[in-house]
């Protein structure tokens, strides 16, 4: 179980923008409901924040042949290979699991901000409350357990789907042939590869808040390859630190609330 | 549904047209993609482009109300293009019925309207009859009085220029849809309808739906796997309550109401059964006293005797011509008639038309009783915006009810699945289901009228009352058997020709045995079949088999009547029994039996003179009626505008709105048409993330958060002539009242040019209330008029006038 490379699809044509992966999120991982106000859009919250870990993007739009379309976008973390915010992360608190997804360990999460601005999805939101980080991990305890994600159970229409990364991919491509058109992969080209792939009916560039061509920002590789380096010393006095924690009060429940409970 | 959510996969082109259904069915539109998968054409025709329409191959727009023009002018390119199916229209329609030479059709109005009661005498709405009873028929199709001549002598005033005029929809757009559909007139192809409320709120949607089922006749589209006319019904098991009678007019299985000039039970019997001469007619409805008594058997028990009639006399009776509609039952509140309401689960002060006078109304109870699971905008009108609690007279009560999941029982589906459910949960603390609270409340009102007597007391001390189990508690196992039906006396039955032996208090196995001479008892004869006489639960099964391959899974659930999943299953199949479709083999004739789905009973095709009998066999003549003489505005559906709309003068005749509705005439019922005051069509509508009224789900702060308060949905072009921006705050009215929300400004309406004006629609949703949120908004209905439909007075929420104005402050 642990060796398969997940990928999730997000099948931007069959979705009809329920919003069930986006309570289901929210269900799984206990995240409370953030007081709203209608402002002239179905997509609410505005955006991702610290407690909505995925969003559907509701937009409007004309494409160049003048055809309007009201285009769907579930949004979140999209678990890249070549994850910037892993790069980005002084602390360790982000890292890549064995199943191909990006954790976060919240309770090493130091609240630096430095994924915020690394990531070229938008993706980590900081909550000023808990000084932490939050975002998606793929419901990876849920995977773990041989369970689909919360987002892809609550999905009527096939959409979402998950599995290895081979068998998606070959998804993902035939799919696209079968639609023809502009419809295209997105996710594979980039970024060593995302572990969440989308199929879009129109070109990448047409979609609100999605980066044509993501790239690590040349500041995170710079940071990664040279300074990096330095905090794993205080990553061992935070180690040192954590010890002595242990023997003073005992064990502690390590990132209870990522991983959810059955 | 004629069909099953399933079967809509198995369908080439499926028209969503009345329905949103992506937002509010997605488990239809599951398989609606399924068939998209396969290649079909989803076509999606309302007034506004919604989520469904995005995952559409196309959408087209139409102005709300002008529904039955769209689909006349269908009906007047099939029958001219000559696409109908004609081996199918010839057999299985009445289209070559002879009609009463005296019935007419002149400037919107049929034969015998009578307009100061606005009503039809429907004396010539009748068929030219032989010596023996049975209808003149022209084959040919040629006589100007049949049906099919009448039919497209009636139709051909939809003319593409005179249909895009009313409907504001373009000529291509409705050629692209007409072509489209009718393609479908063929053996190896299947068309399919999906409606739901878009359709049933106007004050025509009755015959909205009928014109549709006369294109799927002419289409040869009935009683066909992917094909039919599939009402999509709402969750809280909208289907199982309409079986079990929540519409006024009916009792349980759709027997009717009797009413006053109906004194006795032969009178009764005598207007209800239908007859029919014609030996190949199985008239299956000449079986109605059984039925009928079998129901009156589980209600009365050995109280009901042949000699009382079996109680039929205990029965409330409607007052003739009167009607006791939901609008008609705030109508008389509000003139102080009815002194007290138990409203369960329901929330009227939000989602009842006109709720200006709904409170109103409510104000002039003695008594209010409410279950429900959380408090609503009903219950708590007392206290509600602008009511002065001291001035309220009404004893209010508010009993907690445990919610859908915290009971056991059965719930029925859209495809008429009845499928049994396990209580996930007990209900917190002293909260009890409804039939719980119902049955301790008649446990004392029997008490009280054991003691003390009272009027028609035979009917509440005979009732056969013995719900509960050992605790006290309401066995739902014992009202689902009830329900089925049982031997009330040992009975030899002849089944298919072996003898079957049945003792007092067996299960009756199958409507089929029901009696009309006290020896069996029904509470639903539909229902009838859904335990074996062992007591299986067939309502439990879960058997994953499909021996058609066409996802009719027989082994899963009970489905009615008598498990047949496609009704009318026979018309899928020639004269002979050939599946017309060998590609969907949804029945077929072996020369001795059926196999495939469970028929429309086991008669041969009709080809066989003798013994064969034609396939709409709950239709006293046996075929699909072209001609529908049942209905209350005509035998042809024709366009009328909404009661309230944009235009002074319909465009095809002098009758501007349905000639047959009832208009509610009290102060509170303020009308305003074709007025510059209210230049705007609006209509109403739910969304995914909210519930009906919203009362169970805006309480859910999940759901809050997607869709936090009321809204009203502005088109560009008419945000630009306002001087609306999206998001702000605005003002909509009408004659009757005010909804206070924010715009949000959209390209997903677009204005209409209707007899050559132009014409603005906006659309609201309804889940809105003061209750919760505190400061969100309230009720959209304040808005709407108290009118409905003239078959079944389903409210006219989808069509109504309204201005927009910008708010400040």
């Amino acid at each position: 179980m642990k060796d398969i490379e997940y990928i999730k699809l997000i099948d931007t044509t069959r979705c009809t923008a329920c919003r069930g992966c986006q309570v289901a999120c929210k269900q799984w991982n206990e995240m409370p409901a953030s007081k709203t106000s209608q402002f002239g859009s179905y997509q609410n919250p505005p955006d991702l924040q610290w407690n909505t870990w995925t969003l559907i993007r509701f937009q409007e739009h004309v494409n160049k042949d003048g055809d309007f379309k009201w285009l769907f976008r579930k949004d979140g973390c999209m678990h890249c290979t070549d994850a910037a915010c892993v790069k980005a992360c002084p602390s360790g608190a982000l890292f890549h699991t064995e199943i191909g997804t990006v954790g976060l360990n919240r309770d090493a999460c130091i609240g630096c901000k430095a994924c915020t601005s690394a990531c070229p999805f938008d993706i980590p939101k900081y909550n000023k409350e808990t000084e932490k980080v939050y975002k998606c991990d793929l419901c990876y305890s849920r995977l773990l357990a041989g369970k689909q994600p919360a987002c892809v159970l609550s999905c009527i229409t096939g959409a979402l789907t998950i599995g290895d990364k081979e068998t998606m991919m070959k998804k993902a491509y035939d799919r696209v042939e079968q639609l023809g058109g502009k419809a295209v992969v997105y996710g594979d080209k980039f970024v060593g590869g995302t572990h969440v792939i989308y199929i879009l009916a129109e070109t990448p560039a047409e979609y609100d808040k999605l980066p044509a061509n993501p790239k690590v920002p040349a500041s995170v590789v710079l940071w990664k390859n040279l300074f990096k380096p330095f905090t794993l010393i205080g990553m061992g006095a935070v180690a040192g630190m954590a010890a002595l924690h242990y023997l003073i009060k005992g064990p502690h429940k390590v990132h209870e609330k990522n991983e959810g409970g059955e | 549904m004629t069909n099953h959510y399933i079967d809509l996969k198995n369908s080439d082109v499926i028209l969503i047209m009345g329905s949103n259904a992506a937002e509010h069915h997605p488990m239809a539109f599951k398989w609606i993609l399924r068939a998209k998968d396969a290649g079909a054409t989803i076509i999606h025709v309302d007034p506004r482009y919604t989520r469904t329409s995005a995952r559409c191959d196309y959408h087209v727009p139409l102005r709300s109300g002008t529904d039955i023009a769209f689909l006349g002018g269908m009906i007047n390119y099939i029958v001219n293009k000559d696409k109908y199916f004609h081996d199918y229209v010839i057999n299985y329609t009445n289209a070559s019925f002879l009609v009463n030479p005296e019935f007419t059709f002149n400037d919107g109005l049929f034969s015998g309207y009578d307009p100061e009661k606005r009503k039809y005498d429907k004396g010539t709405w009748t068929f030219q009859m032989d010596l023996n009873g049975i209808p003149l028929k022209d084959p040919t199709l040629q006589d100007p009085h049949c049906v099919f001549q009448l039919m497209k002598a009636h139709f051909s005033r939809y003319t593409l220029d005179k249909v895009s005029s009313i409907t504001g929809v373009s000529k291509d757009n409705l050629l692209k849809v007409y072509e489209a559909y009718s393609a479908t007139g063929v053996p190896d192809k299947a068309g399919t309808e999906c409606y739901a409320l878009g359709w049933t709120h106007h004050t025509t949607g009755s015959q909205i739906i009928r014109t549709m089922s006369m294109i799927q006749l002419l289409l040869g589209n009935m009683g066909i796997a992917g094909g039919g006319v599939n009402a999509l019904r709402g969750e809280p098991n909208v289907q199982g309550s309409t079986d079990h009678c929540i519409l006024y007019g009916n009792l349980p299985g759709y027997l009717k109401m009797p009413s006053a000039s109906l004194d006795t039970i032969e009178k009764y019997l005598e207007k209800y059964t239908p007859k029919c001469n014609d030996p190949q007619s199985a008239n299956y409805y000449q079986n109605y006293p059984n039925f009928f008594v079998s129901w009156l058997k589980s209600m009365y028990g050995d109280a009901a005797t042949p000699e009382n009639g079996f109680g039929y006399s205990w029965l409330p009776k409607m007052d003739d011509g009167k009607h006791y509609s939901l609008m008609h039952l705030f109508d008389k509140m509000y003139e102080g008639k009815v002194k007290g309401l138990f409203s369960y689960g329901t929330d009227p002060a939000v989602s009842s038309p006109n709720s200006g006078k709904v409170r109103k109304a409510l104000e002039k109870l003695d008594f209010l009783v409410s279950a429900n699971i959380f408090d609503n905008e009903t219950a708590s009108f007392w206290f509600g915006p602008g009511v002065d609690p001291k001035q309220v007279k009404t004893e209010c009560f508010l009993l907690p009810a445990a919610a859908t999941m915290e009971k056991e029982g059965s719930q029925s589906n859209s495809g008429r699945w009845v499928q049994w459910k396990y209580k996930a949960a007990n209900p917190p603390e002293d909260a009890l289901s409804c039939a719980d609270i119902q049955v301790r409340l008649m446990d004392a009102i029997r008490a009280l009228y054991a003691k003390e007597g009272g009027p028609n007391a035979e009917a509440i001390l005979n009732l056969k009352w013995d719900y509960k189990n050992h605790n006290g508690e309401v066995d739902v196992l014992k009202v689902a058997k009830q329900i089925n039906g049982h031997f009330t006396a040992d009975v030899e039955i002849d089944d298919k020709g072996v003898k079957k032996q049945f003792k007092k208090g067996d299960l009756v196995p199958t409507f089929g045995m029901l009696k009309s001479d006290g020896t069996t008892s029904s509470g639903n004869w539909i229902m009838s079949g859904s335990f074996d006489e062992k007591g299986l639960n067939k309502m439990a099964l879960r058997g994953k088999e499909d021996p058609t391959g066409l996802g009719l899974y027989p082994n899963w659930s009970f489905c009615w009547p008598v498990n047949r999943r496609v009704i009318y299953n026979r018309a899928s199949c020639d004269i002979n029994g050939k599946p017309y479709n060998p590609k969907r083999k949804l029945l077929a004739w072996t020369g001795e039996k059926w196999v495939g789905d469970v028929p429309d009973g086991p008669w041969p095709p009709q080809a066989d003179k003798e013994k064969g009998k034609y396939p709409f066999i709950m239709k006293a003549d046996g075929v699909g009626s072209l001609f529908g003489p049942g209905m209350v505005e005509g035998p042809f559906p024709e366009h009328y505008e909404p009661l309230e709309g944009p235009l002074a003068k319909n465009p095809l005749s002098n009758q501007l709105i349905n000639p047959t509705i009832e208009i509610f005439n009290s102060d509170l019922d303020k009308v305003a048409n074709a007025s510059e005051k209210f230049p705007y069509v609006c209509t109403t509508y739910s969304c995914t993330e909210h519930w009906c009224s919203g009362a169970l789900t805006r309480w859910q702060a999940w759901l809050l958060e997607m869709q936090p308060e009321l809204y009203v949905e502005v088109g560009e072009e008419l945000a630009k002539e306002l001087n609306i921006v999206n998001g702000e705050r605005v003002t909509v009215s009408s004659a009757r009242g005010d909804a206070k929300c924010i715009a949000m400004v959209t390209k997903r309406f677009k204005p209409f040019k209707v007899e050559g004006k132009t014409v603005h629609q906006v659309g609201m949703p309804f889940n809105y209330g003061w209750l919760y949120p505190e400061d969100g908004s309230d009720s959209t209905n304040f808005l709407t008029p108290t009118v409905g439909d003239a078959n079944t007075f389903c409210p006219e929420y989808k069509a109504f006038m309204v201005n927009v104005a910008r708010r400040r402050g």
